[in-house]
């Protein structure tokens, strides 16, 4: 019987390890760590774990070698990336090969937390909906449509007519907030980067947790419903519950660091 | 001091204007002797017609004395030499000077020389020919003389006396002569004069035209060779500062003009360098900053929310979040700044963006000798490309043709044309997964420079990976171990070893299996599992047609690139120059390149020169 553990911290940075190990067991987490991804592999074998906190550039085996492992081995734990080298590339990157989360580097005691309650609360949901998967009544949650793009399971962009975008939070993001009690929104104007914060949702437990533009581009139009009527993006998350129009700079060349919700298969 | 142009000018312009005043003076002393000279014969002959005319009648009385008289009276004005009558013989009758009376005159001597030359009879002759102008001995004054023959007429052979017979025609010759002292002493006068004008002509000339070249010629000059050399130096920023409206000011302002764009060439040179430095900085410091300030931002606001019972110490810790959290601002504002931008494309046409590109380092091309050859096809339709890559693209090249060149001199060739090609062995394969959706490229195996498709195939109980051309129908797969002609291999995905085989499908060529791998939202691309059979099938893009590309050729002839070097170039932080380069414009290059979808390949031959082609597609 191999050991259950809810969290493996993975950075070869000592004190980042020290601090995140702290934070999480604090909040009540059964955390283990390592120091590099070949030891982190060695503790599968031993020990099984929900959700893995994974840096990008270690020596040896990188985060993405990691996680291409992880896949490989059939180790059904998720991940939430790290990495001191916040680009862009890196941050979208990490979501097409699969990890759940992206947070750059530096974090606060909070952001890693809310990203790991909604970890948490993302495997608990795939869990239930794979047990549900049976009963055709109980939909635990509404996947992608068809021809939409999303970015990891965060945010959704999906094609207008007219050359801009519709941009929305996916129904398992909103899902994993649990409880939204308002909705920071850019204003008109500003311009959103692809992988980088586009809104603030708050819970009632006043976490914030960030939403990441799923495309660069300027917004043109703000859907200021959802903002008095914050239960809008999780009862109708592809349609009436849009955050965004945004003029994208560069839709074709992003499109293709999102994946393709035709081809979803949960 | 003898080279300098405005010495030669002066020398070339001085010399003209003493030959054209010499020649004029020469003409003017001669026209004003002339006239002189025939003055003096006018009033000659019109003495000797009044010594011939006032003696007549006394010579027709044969009254000696009295003509003696005249003659004498005559011959004693001052000026005049002498007044003598000869008869036909040569002996002199009358004179003024008593000691020739009775001499005879050789024929030979010059008052008879005019009438007997060649021993010709005597006649009349016109006044030219009568007047001559002698020196009696060397030293003494010129004189002129002037012959009137007497001519026989019936008065004088019908005379009382019969002195005379009637058949002779002359009689006897007036001699007249004139001292020419006094004209001699104003045509020397003359002379004098017109020397001193020509001269001080000359030098107030020279002078004029030295001050007119030094103030306009020689200061400007001077002026430019300093700028040159300043720039030469290196201090572009120097500045002529001139005002004038000629040739120069124009000169002065192109020259200024000319430095200033070099100076803008080279920041912005600089400035691209400096971009790639510092986008190296960035991401160096920004992981090497950011792991520290995990450990503060985490820790502090860790204990700030366990201090929130505790006013004072929660507080001093909000503030150090705060400003970590600002430190955070900064680190990401830095990387953002580096970061290569996202292309902002908008319809430009490429002629345009290569003009523009050629115009920066124009200077430079022509520092180091070389040509520029244009071919360019002005048809080129509006294509979407961020201009200010493209613009950053075609200079990095230019540039580095121009340091394969080197300062020998050489030739650059620019060419753009438009092409319509089949996307069968030129559409580039950038994502590639299995049906779980497992990543199948490769960045660890490059095939030209692009990460190949990695797949893992089984035969006979043997395993190995097979890394595909990830262009499409180019066939430069990679395969480590030896296989058996047309064996039958089974690929499986590297990571989760799901079949790609298609089941059921044959290879239309050669019949063998087929595999298929997917590219994420442009559908699935099939091939022939054969080593030996090239066969592949793209239906999303084969559907598309004929494709159309902006292809851009540019060519040098400078050192070329070694064989064993040509896969490497496009490899962020290769660089032969050293200190000089970053290494990363050619991999910034294939960057920007890829983000337009287009291509870029290189073609080279050491020492006869690089070729890089890069394709755009259209749409």
């Amino acid at each position: 019987m191999k050991k259950q553990w809810d969290i493996l911290v993975v950075d070869d940075e000592p004190v980042v390890l020290d601090a995140v190990v702290k934070i999480c067991s604090a909040e009540g987490f059964s955390v283990d760590y390592s120091s590099d991804a070949a030891d982190a592999l060695k503790k599968f074998e031993r020990n099984e774990y929900t959700l893995i906190i994974c840096d990008i550039m270690m020596p040896v085996l990188n985060g993405f070698d990691l996680l291409n492992e992880i896949y490989k081995r059939k180790i059904s734990s998720s991940l939430i990336m790290t990495t001191g080298y916040s680009t862009v590339e890196n941050a979208v990157k990490s979501l097409y090969s699969g990890a759940i989360d992206y947070i750059p580097k530096p974090f606060t005691a909070d952001e890693i937390v809310n990203s790991v309650l909604r970890g948490m609360k993302y495997i608990q949901l795939l869990k239930s909906a794979a047990n549900n998967k049976d009963k055709a009544d109980s939909m635990v949650f509404v996947p992608c449509p068809a021809k939409y793009y999303r970015l990891g399971y965060s945010s959704w962009a999906a094609k207008e007519n007219t050359g801009s975008l519709l941009v929305g939070a996916t129904d398992l993001f909103i899902k994993s907030v649990e409880n939204v009690t308002s909705i920071e929104l850019w204003k008109i104007d500003d311009e959103v980067i692809q992988g980088n914060n586009c809104a603030h949702i708050v819970d009632k437990e006043e976490r914030v947790h960030p939403l990441l533009s799923p495309l660069s581009g300027r917004i043109i139009e703000v859907n200021e419903e959802i903002k008095t009527n914050v239960s809008l993006p999780e009862k109708d998350p592809y349609f009436k519950g849009w955050f965004y129009r945004i003029i994208p700079s560069d839709s074709e060349y992003e499109l293709k660091n999102l994946i393709n919700c035709s081809s979803d298969r949960y | 001091m003898f080279r300098k142009i405005g010495f030669k000018l002066i020398l070339v312009v001085s010399v003209t204007a003493v030959v054209i005043i010499g020649i004029f003076s020469f003409y003017n002393i001669r026209s004003h002797s002339d006239a002189l000279l025939n003055e003096v014969e006018r009033h000659a002959n019109q003495l000797s017609e009044t010594v011939k005319h006032s003696t007549r009648y006394d010579m027709l009385l044969n009254q000696r004395e009295r003509i003696h008289t005249i003659i004498n009276t005559i011959g004693s004005q001052p000026g005049i030499h002498s007044v003598r009558v000869l008869n036909k013989v040569g002996e002199i009758i009358y004179s003024s000077q008593k000691d020739d009376i009775g001499k005879m005159v050789d024929k030979n001597a010059e008052s008879c020389y005019a009438c007997h030359a060649e021993n010709k009879p005597l006649e009349r002759l016109p006044i030219k020919e009568r007047t001559r102008i002698f020196r009696p001995d060397p030293g003494s004054a010129r004189i002129m003389g002037i012959i009137t023959p007497i001519y026989n007429e019936a008065s004088c052979y019908e005379a009382a006396c019969h002195a005379h017979e009637e058949n002779q025609t002359v009689l006897g010759v007036l001699d007249v002569t004139i001292s020419l002292n006094e004209v001699d002493k104003q045509i020397m006068q003359g002379e004098i004069d017109t020397v001193v004008f020509a001269f001080s002509a000359v030098i107030a000339f020279s002078l004029l035209l030295g001050f007119v070249v030094k103030r306009w010629v020689d200061k400007p000059v001077k002026e430019l060779l300093n700028a040159t050399h300043q720039v030469g130096t290196g201090n572009l920023n120097y500045l002529i500062e001139d005002k004038r409206n000629d040739e120069f000011g124009m000169l002065s302002k192109s020259f200024n003009n000319m430095t200033q764009k070099l100076s803008e060439a080279r920041m912005q040179l600089f400035q691209s360098d400096k971009m790639a430095s510092l986008g190296r900085l960035a991401a160096g410091v920004a992981h090497e900053i950011n792991n520290p300030l995990t450990g503060v931002l985490t820790y502090s606001s860790f204990l700030l929310k366990k201090t929130q019972n505790n006013p004072e110490m929660n507080e001093d810790l909000k503030v150090i979040v705060r400003e970590t959290k600002r430190s955070r601002e900064i680190v990401k504002s830095l990387l953002d700044f580096a970061r290569q931008s996202v292309p902002k494309k908008n319809p430009v046409n490429i002629n345009e963006i290569i003009d523009k590109s050629i115009a920066v380092v124009e200077n430079q091309l022509s520092l180091n000798h070389i040509n520029l050859n244009k071919e360019i096809d002005s048809s080129l339709p509006e294509s979407k490309v961020d201009s200010n890559q493209m613009q950053q693209v075609f200079i990095n090249l230019l540039v580095n043709a121009a340091d394969a060149i080197g300062t020998k001199g050489g030739t650059i060739n620019i060419k753009t044309a438009l092409l319509r090609l089949s996307p069968y062995g030129i559409t580039h394969i950038k994502k590639a997964s299995c049906p779980k959706r497992h990543d199948l490229m490769d960045n660890e195996v490059k095939i030209d420079g692009m990460p190949s498709i990695k797949l893992k195939f089984n035969s006979n109980g043997t395993t190995g990976f097979i890394n595909l051309d990830p262009v499409y129908g180019r066939n430069h797969h990679l395969i480590n171990t030896t296989l058996n002609k047309n064996e039958n291999l089974n690929y499986v995905c590297p990571q989760c070893d799901i079949s790609l085989t298609v089941q059921g499908k044959k290879c239309p060529e050669c019949g063998a299996s087929v595999y298929t791998f997917e590219v994420p939202s442009q559908g699935s691309v099939e091939g022939c599992v054969s080593k030996d059979c090239s066969w592949q099938k793209w239906d999303a893009v084969d559907s598309g047609g004929l494709k159309e590309y902006i292809e851009i050729k540019i060519s040098d002839n400078g050192c070329g690139i070694p064989k064993e070097n040509l896969s490497k170039i496009f490899e962020p932080f290769y660089s032969t120059k050293g200190q000089k380069g970053t290494g990363l414009g050619l991999a910034v290059i294939w960057g920007i390149i890829d983000n337009h979808n287009g291509t870029i390949t290189v073609e080279s031959e050491v020492n006869n020169g690089t070729t890089f082609t890069i394709r755009l597609p259209l749409k």
